[in-house]
């Protein structure tokens, strides 16, 4: 565990140095603005794998909570013109509380109702938003963001830095949460609810943390968007393809541990940026939907457990 | 568990080793002889497809540039890509154009919408564009190399569906009701309505925006019976536009009312043309161009000679009156810079198209500091005499009849609004 | 502006409403209230259905005469799905409730893109002769547009209802979701009974969907804002209760045709799922018993 623990650090500060590196490096904006939607959909698999992969409670709603930090981060920066930092911070603290919310009406009962509720919370959240017109209704809103820090060249450097912090703290969350005393309860909630009950596993304090968690790193995913695009509207920040890729990445990597978001996220975005300047987002979609039914159908384990059982098998 | 981790920072290194490669083949080089390139995003997928047949207008234009031998001697090439209908995807495909297909000039997406995200960057980057339908798209920016190719004249956030109440005001309308679909282009519309209203003395009875599924009208056009008003502006898409004509039809409307309609999205289209034909008969509506006596130009009508049968082969409005021809026009308005100026520089012009006013396909156009044409031209036709389902009788004069603006005025009001759907 | 013929052409509104509100719901209801299969796709074949029928009327046929056409390839779609369900979890011995959702999303957003691939994304709507005038009754005006589906509703559910709990193979499939083994023990293969009643919930759709596009126009992605309804209904009336349906799906209907003419129309496609939310934070212990 140590020697994974130290690697595992190492790769961290390696990528980090990188992201505050590249800017100055990489001359062309372009590869920002794509690296910048890569690690955010790194970031949503990672949050939505701590409930799903590890507690096994799927979110339909995933769009729903990074909507709800879109929205709060845009409505604090413009209004009030709170640092991105802090925006981002309280985008994690709503998510955090809206998704112990989700928890506490549904989780009491069975996980098919959790899962049908958060179908509900996306259309619900953009009803409310229709129809306050201080984040602009249907319409939406313009930001504009801050002047980027003398330390990026430029918006769309500054904005895929924050980005990639956010990714990399979502992951180490991740990780501490896999191999921490949480992980090993939500694992045992996963197998046997009943089961776990019995031995004295505190199964909904623990699914209320796994919700919390995941919903804090939703929305964090969702504060920097209103400075990517510099304007916000309900149907892109509650946009199906968020709620579908949420689930598909970590089904695609994997769910039991955290590099399979990460894998899934970096494979499937990749694969969409390239698609969407070469061929038609419908048949993206029926790409994405395909695959996650390959998936779920014959591969139930992703993409690192395919990986594994191979090795595994060339081994003995 | 071990081995798949270690995979993975294997697999971070070489993701790391990919993103940095470009940064060498990044490098622009420009020649003369290089075709001069313009960039645009269009929607030819998700919701907003239906305004797909623009692409038609922008090719027509390349395809005659280069007939004629480009520009400064340089050959045109167009670069689309499809942004799905969806804003987020709209900075990077921008990114992309200018970064790493290098365009000399841009045409925004479509509608205020899809073009709010676009407007920093290309205020940030000083760069030239050619805003496409997008309504007030440059009021918050106000970028001094943005130039809007439709009509919607200055201050048109509240101003571009003013002829609708200059009508009523001319009626003698002292109650009006507004309703207006929960989206942008709409609440702009219903929003400015109001205040036009208010600013003529009109007492707005009924004011209420719906959400952008609802198919039910009954309900709310009860409701804007009980208001008991002598106007009905409708802010509405081309879904709700259908639901609302039936619904008036099913429930009924008082005798007062003389004028209704104003900004409905649908009624401009072939596809609900043909098929609500008849029961169009009476409506007031906005429109850009319509085939009347005051508009009909050889150049126009040459245009849709060549639009029409592409646009029966790739299967999208064989009409195209609303958006197709300012696409052209789009295309005119850069030519004219490109060619006025001498170069493509984006600072240069922009100065020529500020100096100049251009000779387009839809008349003379002159622009104003940010960009707006300076006087408005949205047209506020009334439709009549429709028989049947035939689309083809919409291409001959009298059945669209424009009421305003008054320069290009071919007919009175006919009302009230019972009175004129009967006929 | 409360007037009493408001309120009463709202509430009957709102009763026709959910009166189709139910025919879309009562395929879920077989198969998550009965076989416990959570078919969050069924909205999703519904709207197949509604393009099913719009494809017939563009030859001329009425609806409803389309839709009784579309029962029968419906029916073999919804076997050919539950054999491709039951294929895919009992290779790993019994279906896991996630994973199954999971799969049904997937299925659901594969069969949207092919309507929209196939039929562009606009929206399309039938055009028969008794759309676009109304019945008046008095105070009411009840348009046929909705008085026609809302006809329709009761009649499939009553016949569904009755097949149910009054013939042998109805009875099998209320007891299969529970008593598997007692029915292998009576001679009945309970794949086959499982497949059966899959099959009955997708021809449902198209039935449904003739009553959806006769509603209003409709387009690939609709199924999405039928969800909650859907859903709300089928665990709010307790879990495979089909009369119980219908009852609730008449007060959804209801209370969105109050809030659409009393408070605004932008607030009712929340109006669903905030009742299945309080439902299920308010009588957990109602829907405990019910769920397995």
């Amino acid at each position: 565990m140590r020697k994974t623990s130290i690697l595992f650090i190492a790769g961290i500060v390696i990528v980090l140095a990188l992201g505050f590196l590249l800017p100055w490096t990489v001359r062309n904006p372009f590869y920002f603005f794509v690296g910048y939607v890569v690690l955010q959909y790194v970031t949503i698999a990672t949050g939505w794998n701590i409930l799903g992969g590890y507690a096994g409670y799927i979110n339909f709603g995933a769009a729903g909570f990074f909507g709800a930090g879109v929205y709060l981060s845009a409505f604090l920066f413009t209004t009030f013109g709170l640092p991105l930092p802090l925006c981002i911070l309280a985008a994690a603290v709503f998510g955090a509380v809206l998704g112990l919310l989700m928890g506490y009406l549904t989780l009491r009962i069975q996980g098919v109702y959790f899962a049908i509720a958060t179908l509900g919370l996306v259309v619900v959240l953009e009803t409310i938003v229709h129809n306050i017109s201080a984040l602009g209704g249907a319409s939406g809103m313009a930001v504009y963001g801050p002047r980027p820090p003398a330390w990026s060249p430029g918006p769309s450097q500054y904005n895929f830095t924050i980005m990639l912090v956010i990714a990399v703290a979502a992951v180490s969350l991740a990780r501490f949460v896999e191999i921490s005393w949480i992980g090993r309860g939500l694992r045992a909630v996963r197998a046997s609810e009943d089961a776990a009950e019995c031995s004295g596993v505190p199964t909904l304090r623990l699914k209320l943390l796994a919700c919390a968690l995941s919903g804090a790193v939703l929305a964090m995913a969702g504060a920097p968007y209103p400075f990517y695009t510099s304007f916000v509207e309900p149907v892109t920040a509650f946009s199906l393809i968020i709620g579908l890729n949420a689930i598909a990445m970590p089904l695609i990597g994997g769910t039991k541990s955290w590099a399979g978001p990460v894998l899934g996220a970096l494979l499937l975005a990749s694969v969409q940026q390239i698609a969407t300047v070469t061929i038609s987002s419908e048949l993206n979609i029926l790409f994405v939907g395909l695959v996650l039914i390959a998936f779920v159908a014959f591969a139930p384990g992703g993409l690192s457990d395919l990986f594994g059982r191979r090795q595994g098998r060339a081994k003995s | 568990m071990m081995k798949t981790r270690r995979e993975f920072h294997k697999l971070a290194a070489a993701t790391a080793a990919a993103l940095a490669a470009p940064a060498f083949v990044g490098s622009k080089v420009f020649a003369q002889d290089k075709p001069i390139r313009v960039g645009a995003s269009v929607s030819l997928t998700g919701p907003l497809a239906s305004t797909k047949n623009g692409l038609i207008g922008y090719e027509l234009w390349r395809d005659d540039v280069n007939a004629a031998g480009g520009l400064l001697g340089r050959k045109v090439e167009l670069v689309t890509y499809d942004d799905q209908s969806s804003a987020a995807n709209v900075p990077a495909i921008y990114s992309k154009l200018v970064d790493v297909d290098a365009c000399d000039v841009l045409f925004s997406p479509y509608g205020a919408n899809l073009s709010a995200p676009v407007m920093p960057f290309i205020k940030q980057r000083d760069l030239f564009m050619i805003g496409m339908f997008g309504l007030a798209g440059n009021d918050v920016a106000k970028h001094d190399k943005f130039f809007h190719s439709g009509p919607w004249g200055p201050n048109s956030g509240r101003d571009w569906a003013r002829g609708f109440f200059d009508l009523a005001k001319g009626q003698g309308v002292k109650k009006i009701a507004i309703i207006n679909a929960d989206l942008e282009f709409s609440k702009n519309a219903a929003k400015g309505g109001a205040e036009v209203a208010k600013e003529y003395g009109m007492e707005i009875v009924f004011n209420q925006s719906y959400p952008p599924n609802t198919t039910d009208f009954s309900s709310m056009i009860r409701n804007i019976n009980a208001g008991d008003p002598e106007a009905i502006f409708i802010a509405s898409y081309p879904a709700d536009s259908t639901a609302i004509i039936r619904g008036v039809k099913e429930i009924g409307i008082s005798d007062k009312v003389k004028i209704f309609g104003g900004a409905m999205v649908g009624p401009q289209y072939g596809a609900l043309l043909s098929s609500l034909g008849p029961e169009l008969n009476g409506l007031v509506n906005s429109h850009t161009f319509v085939p009347e006596p005051t508009m009909q130009t050889p150049a126009i009508k040459g245009f849709f000679d060549r639009y029409t049968p592409i646009a029966v082969k790739q299967g999208v409005d064989p009409l195209g009156y609303y958006i197709p021809p300012f696409y052209y026009v789009a295309g005119q308005l850069a030519a004219a810079a490109i060619t006025g100026s001498k170069s493509v520089d984006p600072a240069k012009m922009a100065a020529f198209l500020h100096a100049n006013s251009v000779d387009t396909i839809a008349g003379k156009i002159a622009f104003n500091e940010i960009g707006d044409w300076k006087e408005r031209r949205v047209l506020m036709v009334q439709l009549r005499g429709i028989k049947g389902n035939d689309l083809e009788q919409f291409r001959n004069p009298g059945h669209q009849v424009i009421l305003d603006p008054p320069s290009l005025k071919t007919g009175d009001l006919a009302g009230p609004y019972n009175k004129a759907r009967a006929s | 502006m409360i007037s009493i013929d408001i309120l009463l052409n709202a509430v009957v509104t709102g009763i026709l409403l959910g009166s189709v509100y139910a025919s879309l719901a009562l395929g879920l209801a077989i198969t998550f209230g009965i076989l416990h299969i959570p078919n969050i796709a069924h909205p999703t074949l519904v709207v197949a259905g509604a393009f099913f029928v719009y494809t017939l009327s563009q030859w001329g046929l009425d609806p409803i005469v389309a839709a009784l056409i579309g029962l029968v390839p419906f029916y073999i779609l919804g076997v050919a799905l539950y054999i491709f369900y039951s294929r895919v979890f009992e290779r790993r011995g019994g279906a896991n409730v996630l994973q199954s959702l999971t799969l049904f999303f997937g299925l659901s957003l594969v069969i949207e893109i092919l309507l929209a691939l196939g039929f562009g994304s606009e929206l399309k709507s039938v055009s028969v002769s008794y759309i676009g005038s109304s019945l008046k009754l008095g105070l009411l005006t009840i348009p046929y547009r909705l008085l026609i589906p809302a006809l329709l509703g009761p009649v499939m559910i009553g016949a569904v209802w009755l097949y149910l709990s009054r013939t042998n193979s109805g009875t099998a499939i209320r007891a299969v979701a529970h008593e598997e083994r007692a029915l292998s023990i009576a001679g009945l293969n309970p794949a086959s009974v499982k497949r059966h009643a899959f099959g009955i919930a997708t021809a449902t759709a198209v039935v449904a969907g003739a009553a959806l596009i006769m509603v209003g126009p409709v387009e690939p992605f609709a199924g999405r804002f039928q969800i909650g309804r859907v859903f709300a209904i089928v665990v709010l009336a307790g879990m495979g209760s089909i009369p119980g349906s219908l009852a609730i799906a008449v007060i959804i209907g209801i209370a969105e045709a109050l809030v659409s003419s009393y408070l605004n129309p932008s607030w009712s496609p929340g109006v669903a799922f905030a009742i299945l939310l309080l439902g299920l934070a308010l009588r957990p212990q109602g829907l405990f018993g019910a769920a397995r």
